[in-house]
């Protein structure tokens, strides 16, 4: 489904990502940990195409489609979902106008009519229960006075609603209470299926204890230096990720 | 890529402002320029009575003496007066008896500008007057208003046969010697919509009056008189548009509102003038006085406004609340883009006991323009328990823009209880870009964006213009971000 190749990708001149290789294959849920700074949410940024990061070297592929070529909106509505770390708040505008235009373009570009009021509506209450979403939520702008923990669920939530074909969630985690954090995670469990497939960004293996992974990959100073599968993220849990920079600092010495 | 973008370019180009064409009619315009005796041509051209050429003169002989304000934040190029034409009218018949005797170009116009002017008007349940150059060409409706007792008629008409009426209020609410705009407009007010609304009459439709200007090098004049007569109800629509011209073009009118006795005045207008071009070449110089009376004990009244036309907005729809426990609103949302610049508000003049007003201004700058909010809150002596509330909100889009906020405040009773909030924002990159992560472009979420955050604003529009306010909003904008 997802190919990134050689990856290097900078912002504002200096080298973030350099030389990332990574496939996921539909069906798949992959862990990204590393230590802040090792440029985890910079590689969200590229695959969703944020523009402050340039991309100097390499090739992502989606689906058989040179990734790099789209504007954001036309990856989202290609399937790429991003749970933003720190999700914006949009005055004035309801959950959902934002969802329902959102829902619409998406159909659009699979060559589906937009639904109906109707129609959305009873997706909407579909959707909600999944995540167990409060239904005044939904009623407000978007993201407007959510706290920490209702965005994140409102993320999940959107992912539900417009069925994305791969999910990345970059750290959902942070700011979760226990009980947030295990309703989030039954979410994303109940979304996944084979067809789809899933990036989950952490600093921290809790999450990973709810959403188990296939592979969990290392990124330290904008590489993969380590991937294996789920019992990676208990070792380092463990030994915590100094372990890893001595071994890795090492190499390179 | 190369043809997409072609087709972007073409599509907001395009678009840019659809209103712009220009209508090929037999137009009947006197001489340029301005003295005694275009005065008195006007006069005898609309066949006024003598009091009418009287209160002309006297503020022809008023404006004389004054010179053009130069207090608000904008940069006005010289007028040369003496270079206008101030009376134009489509040819043909003076007077039209039925629709069939109206220019066809004419009535071409109005459909391109989605303007019911017969059987779609019943539809909508919108009366409507439509005003091109200095003539008003059709009111609908007027039979149906008749049974009710309401006049809503030109204002040409309404001096021949309402003359009572209008020389007890006409230039009651503002005088000529108000201000200079307001002066030349008494001097030489084409026509305009009169409208009277009896006691306890609740107009059963919305009324509504198209202004459009088409005639080169002429300046537009109306002149808008409506009375609330005791416990009456209306609610009453203003659109404008003009064709792309290099040169500007001047408007300047007059609305005057009065209510009575608990009587409610709700007046609504969509602004659209042509706002010149991309480099600010050409567009309609917009300097409006429009100020409403809340005469009567309980009586309100409620300006709403959405303004993304004219290349220069100078506007302040203001009440005066003499009545006890009268009410003022005003709703603005005021867009400029490339170089346009409005420095527009509201006056609220407390005189009676337990006014209250309440200011909403929400400014959109983009491009290179420049948007200004002036405000003025004045609570008399008299005005015990006034109460005011203004917010006065400003969105930046782009970093070239300015948005500048000047309120002004005169409390003398101590009663009084006065609010003043006020938020400066910008688009952010980050809202944009979290729209397109979900799959909306960026013109969308600017739209979706804008929308939101003159929400308060639009919902206090009649629901068609509401719709009809949002397309233009976003069309106003095209262009502006990416």
């Amino acid at each position: 489904m997802l190919v990134i190749k050689n990856l290097h990708a900078s912002i504002d001149g200096k080298e973030i990502l350099k030389g990332i290789n990574l496939e996921v294959k539909a069906g798949e849920i992959h862990a990204i940990m590393g230590p802040n700074g090792s440029g985890k949410s910079t590689l969200a940024g590229v695959l969703t195409g944020r523009d402050y990061i340039d991309v100097t070297e390499g090739e992502i592929w989606f689906e058989g489609k040179n990734l790099l070529e789209m504007d954001p909106e036309e990856r989202a509505r290609e399937g790429i979902f991003l749970s933003f770390q720190y999700p914006v708040e949009i005055p004035g505008v309801s959950m959902i106008s934002f969802l329902r235009t959102a829902l619409n373009e998406i159909r659009k570009h699979r060559g589906l009519p937009p639904l109906s009021s109707g129609d959305f509506l009873k997706l909407m209450r579909e959707k909600q229960q999944l995540v167990e979403m409060d239904a005044k939520l939904t009623g407000r702008s978007v993201n407007e006075g959510f706290s920490g923990g209702e965005k994140k669920r409102n993320e999940i939530f959107q992912m539900a609603l417009l069925e994305p074909k791969l999910s990345i969630l970059d750290e959902t985690d942070s700011g979760l209470d226990i009980d947030a954090l295990r309703i989030v995670a039954n979410g994303v469990n109940k979304l996944h299926s084979p067809q789809k497939a899933t990036i989950v960004i952490t600093h921290y293996q809790r999450l990973l204890e709810y959403i188990v992974p296939d592979y969990v990959h290392v990124l330290y100073d904008g590489k993969i230096v380590k991937s294996a599968g789920k019992e990676l993220a208990l070792e380092l849990e463990e030994k915590g990720y100094e372990w890893l920079k001595k071994e890795v600092d090492t190499v390179i010495e | 890529m190369a043809a997409e973008q072609d087709e972007i370019l073409r599509e907001v180009t395009g678009s840019e402002y659809k209103y712009g064409f220009v209508t090929d009619i037999e137009i009947e315009t006197i001489p340029k320029g301005l003295n005694e005796d275009i005065i008195r041509m006007i006069s005898a051209k609309k066949e006024e009575p003598e009091f009418m050429l009287e209160f002309r003169l006297k503020a022809f002989r008023h404006w004389q003496k004054m010179s053009m304000p130069n207090w608000a934040h904008l940069r006005i190029p010289p007028i040369d007066y003496q270079d206008i034409i101030y009376y134009a009218a489509p040819r043909k018949k003076p007077r039209y008896n039925s629709l069939d005797e109206v220019d066809p170009e004419l009535l071409e116009t109005f459909n391109k500008l989605g303007i019911p002017l017969e059987e779609q008007a019943h539809l909508a349940g919108v009366a409507v007057d439509a005003v091109m150059d200095s003539i008003s060409v059709k009111t609908t409706f007027k039979e149906t208003l008749a049974e009710k007792g309401i006049i809503f008629c030109s204002m040409s008409e309404a001096i021949r046969e309402h003359p009572d009426l209008v020389k007890k209020y006409l230039g009651s609410v503002v005088p000529y010697t108000d201000n200079y705009f307001a002066a030349l407009n008494s001097a030489v007010f084409s026509d305009g919509s009169f409208c009277y609304i009896p006691k306890g009459v609740r107009c059963p439709m919305e009324l509504s009056t198209y202004f459009r200007i088409n005639a080169a090098n002429t300046g537009q004049f109306e002149r808008t008189l409506i009375i609330a007569d005791d416990d009456s109800y209306v609610s009453y629509l203003e659109g404008c548009t003009a064709p792309m011209r290099d040169e500007n073009q001047l408007h300047a009118a007059v609305v005057e509102l009065i209510a009575l006795n608990n009587a409610e005045i709700k007046y609504s207008t969509v602004q659209n003038w042509y706002p010149g071009d991309k480099n600010g070449k050409g567009g309609i110089y917009n300097f409006v006085t429009k100020r409403g009376i809340c005469k009567g004990n309980n009586s309100k009244i409620s300006w709403t406004q959405v303004e993304t036309g004219s290349a220069i907005t100078w506007k302040y729809p203001s009440c005066i609340l003499r009545g006890d426990n009268s009410v003022g609103e005003f709703y603005s949302v005021a867009l400029t883009n490339n170089y346009q610049q409005a420095d527009t508000g509201t006056k609220m003049i407390h005189i009676g006991k337990n006014t209250r007003s309440r200011i909403v201004s929400k400014g959109i700058s983009a491009g290179k323009s420049n948007n200004s909010y002036r405000g003025l809150v004045k609570i008399l002596k008299t005005a015990e328990n006034a109460r005011n509330f203004s917010q006065c909100d400003s969105l930046l889009i782009g970093n070239n823009c300015g948005a500048h906020t000047f309120p002004y405040l005169e409390v003398e009773n101590p009663s009084a209880i006065v609010e003043h909030e006020a938020t400066t924002s910008k688009i952010g990159e980050d809202q944009i870009f979290y729209c397109n992560q979900r799959g909306i472009s960026t013109e969308d979420a600017v739209a979706l964006i804008i929308n939101g955050y003159a929400k308060e604003v639009l919902n206090q529009l009649p629901m068609e213009f509401a719709v009809e306010a949002q397309k233009l909003l976003q069309i106003s904008l095209e262009g502006s971000v990416g």
